[in-house]
């Protein structure tokens, strides 16, 4: 198993007091499987999603990746783990701004050791960027933005792809064509999947979902 | 609508307090070390002032012999009897107790009232006051540091709050014993009523000229060039503050164009939110500003009693070593404060009331405004360049030599973004490795927000290379010239004429050489100056600091047809090597010109017998003396003559003082260049600690890539060193330039002499460290900040709510 989410609970502290945001979530996803998290806004979806990359410490329960639990990791090893076995794409994009879009894709698989050049040029044609490389984050739209992040995620050949709502800045036509070319890019790469997203129709275009309601799988 | 609106933008501050406090703490600082300057100014101006009118010599017309320092009281007994108000003045120095003091001698019942001087007298007594031994009176503070014997003749010493400090007012009879110059005065002063009908004062005294009051004195005129330097610094240090006040303005106007625009959009005009702007700042200057106040009033506490020590051994102008608190300096530190305040945001006030009300309301990083300003910058720069080119070649006069150094630190300022960001752009072509080319890259995007903090950085570095480079070679110059004109092992005076001429006798059979040392005051190229007597002997013609000379200058001056001058009058009168110099009893050609630091006055020397023979009758009390055991010599003297320490002094003591003079007088430049430093800090401080909103973005996404908090901490303090050993590089050549444009520009405008330039590459390493320390104490709290980062801040950059 790839992805093995066991009990997993989280807890913030506000100023009214403790919020359980997860309450004993458990689910597994096996490598080329994907699943979408779907539920309300507040449900915990997110947070989920930075539990499982590591981002962010959890109370109790456990996430194994490749058999590693995060649960007894040090920061520096979440760390190491993100680089080599974890692919992020989130819904502001994210890029690093003093990056050029080719710097920025190649940076993850650069960070690994596993920079591909060839992969990349790849990566770049398949998402149509061949002639934004040079192009600073800030000169390019949100829908080629979002493609960049796409090709900097998958260009280290990660195990397991995270996604938070990758879509939900960008209009519906550049959304679905953003979405072909992660599953297709996901697909080619034989990686696993979890996305978040709040629209059922691109829910369903994924193997599988889990929906959140209250910390809880519902 | 006003208040709702000034709600809503000093809502700000409230969420960033951190921000708020580097505002105000730039303000602060550079409000304190303008004030503090100011009030050191003040001060000494308030003194001389107090001088001058205690001397009477800013109100009454007087008579001064032409030509001379001083002339027979005949002329006054002359005048006198001839009806003329007139009241003799004596006036000279002294060294007693270890202080330099200045005599005046006066005569208490026919001083004009409006000379102060005879209500001075009058406090204890005519009697005591001009009946031998006499009475003396000082200021409290000089007078608490005398004691009797160490005054010739032993007076009596009394408190007086209305004397100057380092001034001691005496009968002209008194004076006249104390100084050695029996019936001799300097000057007669003038009642303000001169009765109608007088005969002709020329035909009476031929020998004098009438001169008109002088003011504020010559102190004041001297002392103008030292506290114009002062002044700079203190303007040099505001600049750098003001730096943090416009970084600090123009990114917290950009975090908030938002709530601008959203003002805006609710109806609140352009015109009026900019009013509110400056309301904001004007709030601030005043709180920064008086706070800045009462610190700069401490800082001219803590560094007075060195400015009076640098007064007095440069000039011999007493000022006291405290403070007191003027209204023209509170008044003027406010003002400048607000001036300033409002000059800093200026900029960022004229964007908002031109602001279009949808304009994007997504802060806009520096590096994006600026990547344009960039060419502008260089031209700007460059065309200071050459400004400051044209002053260093045409300039003439300290106000010149100051503007020619205001050009070139802007200059190199405006400079400074454009280099870091071709050095930037050419590390960017050569660094391999992806974390090496981010760090550049991302180095790239923070020059612009860091570039106003660094330019204060680089002030206050060149500041540092450029003064302490002035002050070494000053040193090293000033040790050279020191052994060369202290060449004698021994140095001996006597209390008396008679003294004198045993003490010739006794040490010639004891010493290889004795050489007297005479000096007569004289009005040189119409200043009051000194002129000595010297013996030929070789002990002056191998070691003597010429600069330079005729072949034949000591046969010259020694056969009487020839004179020395030293630099300060060589300069001043614009002399050449066999000008003329008017002298007493007759003009000589300038043979010679010598080195002579530390007195502002114009000396010439003449050969001993020359001397001998236009001074007739001046006493061989003082005496240079050559001899290989100059503590034996010292001790038979001292034993045979009961002569006071101060009076037999050894060439090493005398170095030991003179050096410590030196460094005293330096010791306030050097606690000025630490505070610029300091300010230079807490700019890059200011700009990190804003800039360190702005960061998250640029970092959440390395560190979601797979780099720990404690990495991304890491390189950004190695980021900071970076930026700041690129500065101080940068700085070097600036300061060593500005040590030349001191050097030969200001201090022979100021003090005239001119100083040769040496390097001291130890000193530079010592400041190398010191600018990165400056930088890693700036950097400490922001780059803690991001090691420390909360995961969930990190994450917010990636959540929708951003």
């Amino acid at each position: 198993m790839l992805l093995d989410v066991d009990g997993l609970t989280k807890t913030f502290a506000t100023a009214e007091g403790p919020v359980a945001v997860l309450r004993g979530v458990s689910f597994a996803l096996d490598a080329g499987q994907s699943l979408a998290l779907t539920g309300e806004s507040g449900s915990g979806k997110s947070t989920l999603l930075h539990c499982v990359a590591g981002l962010e410490p959890f109370d109790g329960g456990a996430v194994r990746i490749g058999g590693a639990d995060l649960a007894g990791m040090g920061e520096a090893a979440r760390a190491a783990l993100r680089r080599r076995t974890v692919g992020l794409v989130f819904q502001q994009f994210n890029l690093i701004p003093s990056l050029t879009a080719g710097a920025n894709l190649a940076f993850q698989a650069r960070l690994a050791g596993r920079h591909d050049p060839a992969f990349c040029a790849h990566l770049a044609a398949r998402l149509g960027l061949s002639g934004l490389l040079d192009r600073y984050p800030e000169q390019l739209s949100g829908g080629q933005q979002q493609r960049v992040a796409i090709g900097r995620a998958l260009a280290a050949r990660p195990a397991l792809l995270l996604a938070d709502e990758p879509t939900g800045n960008l209009d519906e036509t550049t959304g679905d064509a953003v979405m072909d070319l992660l599953l297709d890019g996901v697909a080619e790469a034989g990686a696993a999947l979890l996305m978040v997203t709040h629209s059922m129709r691109l829910a369903a275009r994924l193997g599988g979902r889990l929906h959140l309601a209250q910390g809880r799988i519902a | 609508m006003m208040r709702a609106g000034m709600a809503a933008i000093l809502s700000h501050w409230r969420r960033h307090p951190v921000q708020l406090a580097m505002l105000l703490a730039g303000l602060m600082l550079a409000t304190a070390l303008w004030t503090g300057v100011q009030a050191i100014n003040a001060e000494a101006r308030a003194s001389y002032a107090r001088a001058a009118a205690v001397l009477g010599q800013d109100r009454l017309e007087r008579f001064v012999a032409e030509g001379a320092a001083r002339f027979d009281q005949a002329a006054h007994v002359a005048l006198r009897r001839a009806g003329w108000p007139v009241s003799p003045v004596l006036e000279g120095r002294i060294r007693a107790g270890g202080l330099r003091l200045t005599v005046l001698g006066v005569d208490p019942l026919t001083a004009p009232p409006q000379s102060g001087l005879a209500g001075l007298a009058a406090q204890g007594g005519f009697l005591r006051f001009i009946t031998p031994p006499g009475e003396v009176l000082a200021h409290p503070v000089t007078a608490a540091r005398l004691t009797e014997a160490a005054l010739p003749g032993g007076p009596a010493i009394r408190a007086a709050e209305g004397v100057p400090e380092g001034t001691l007012i005496a009968d002209i009879g008194i004076a006249q014993a104390m100084l050695d110059a029996p019936g001799q005065v300097s000057r007669l002063l003038i009642a303000a009523e001169v009765p109608a009908g007088l005969p002709d004062w020329r035909e009476i005294a031929p020998g004098l000229v009438r001169e008109a009051p002088e003011g504020a004195g010559d102190l004041a005129r001297l002392t103008d060039s030292f506290h114009l330097n002062l002044t700079a610094f203190g303007l040099l240090a505001f600049a750098v503050g003001l730096f943090i006040v416009h970084a600090a303005v123009g990114l917290a106007f950009e975090e908030r164009r938002g709530t601008f625009r959203t003002l805006r959009a609710l109806g609140l005009p352009g015109g009026r939110l900019a009013a509110l702007l400056a309301g904001e700042l004007l709030l601030f200057a005043v709180v920064a500003g008086g706070a800045g106040v009462v610190l700069g009033w401490l800082i001219a506490a803590a560094l007075l009693p060195d400015v009076a020590a640098t007064l007095s051994g440069l000039y011999g102008a007493a000022v006291p070593g405290s403070v007191a608190l003027r209204a023209e300096w509170v008044a003027a530190g406010l003002a400048i404060a607000v001036a300033g305040t409002l000059a800093a945001g200026a900029q960022a006030l004229w964007r908002i009331a031109r602001l279009p009300v949808l304009a994007p309301a997504r802060p806009r990083a520096w590096a994006m405004a600026a990547a344009g300003g960039l060419r502008a910058q260089a031209a700007a720069a460059g065309a200071l360049a050459v400004a400051a080119g044209a002053l260093a070649v045409r300039g003439d006069g300290v106000v010149a030599g100051f503007a020619l150094i205001g050009c070139l630190l802007l200059a190199a300022a405006l400079a400074l973004p454009v280099a870091l960001h071709l050095a930037l752009r050419a590390a960017a072509a050569r660094v391999r490795g992806v974390l090496a080319e981010w760090f550049v890259a991302d180095t790239r995007q923070q020059v612009p927000g860091l570039s106003l903090s660094l330019m204060a950085l680089m002030l206050a570095l060149a500041a540092n290379v450029g003064v302490a480079t002035m002050v070494a070679s000053f040193r090293a110059t000033f040790t050279g010239w020191l052994d060369q004109r202290l060449a004698a092992e021994l140095y001996v005076t006597a209390r008396s004429p008679d003294e004198g001429a045993r003490l010739a006798s006794f040490l010639a059979a004891r010493a290889e050489a004795v050489l007297p040392i005479v000096s007569a005051e004289a009005v040189l190229d119409d200043a009051p100056g000194q002129v000595f007597g010297m013996a030929d002997h070789a002990t002056f013609r191998d070691a003597w600091p010429l600069i330079a000379a005729a072949p034949d200058v000591w046969d010259r001056v020694a056969a009487g047809t020839g004179v020395l001058v030293n630099e300060q009058l060589w300069r001043r009168a614009g002399l050449r090597l066999g000008d003329p110099l008017p002298l007493p009893g007759g003009a000589l050609p300038v043979a010679g010109v010598y080195s002579d630091y530390g007195n502002p006055a114009g000396q010439a020397i003449l050969g001993l017998a020359d001397f001998d023979r236009r001074f007739p009758g001046l006493p061989h009390q003082a005496f240079a003396v050559r001899t290989a055991d100059p503590a034996g010599v010292a001790e038979a003297v001292t034993a045979a003559f009961d002569l006071p320490p101060d009076r037999v002094l050894d060439q090493a003591a005398v170095k030991r003082f003179s050096l410590a003079v030196f460094e005293r007088t330096f010791a306030v430049t050097g606690a000025l260049n630490l505070l610029t430093l300091g300010v230079a800090a807490v700019a890059l401080l200011a700009s990190m600690v804003t800039l360190g909103a702005m960061r998250l973005p640029q970092l959440a996404p390395v560190w979601a890539a797979g780099l720990t908090r404690g990495r991304l901490a890491a390189l950004e303090m190695a980021r900071t060193l970076m930026l700041a050993a690129l500065t101080a590089v940068l700085a070097l050549p600036v300061g060593l330039a500005l040590a030349w444009v001191l050097l030969a520009v200001v201090n022979v405008q100021a003090f005239g002499w001119r100083l040769p330039l040496h390097l001291f590459p130890g000193d530079w390493a010592v400041l190398f460290a010191a600018a990165l320390a400056a930088a890693a104490l700036a950097a400490a709290l922001p780059v803690r900040r991001i090691a420390r980062l909360a995961p969930a801040d990190l994450l917010r950059v990636f959540a929708h709510e951003r």
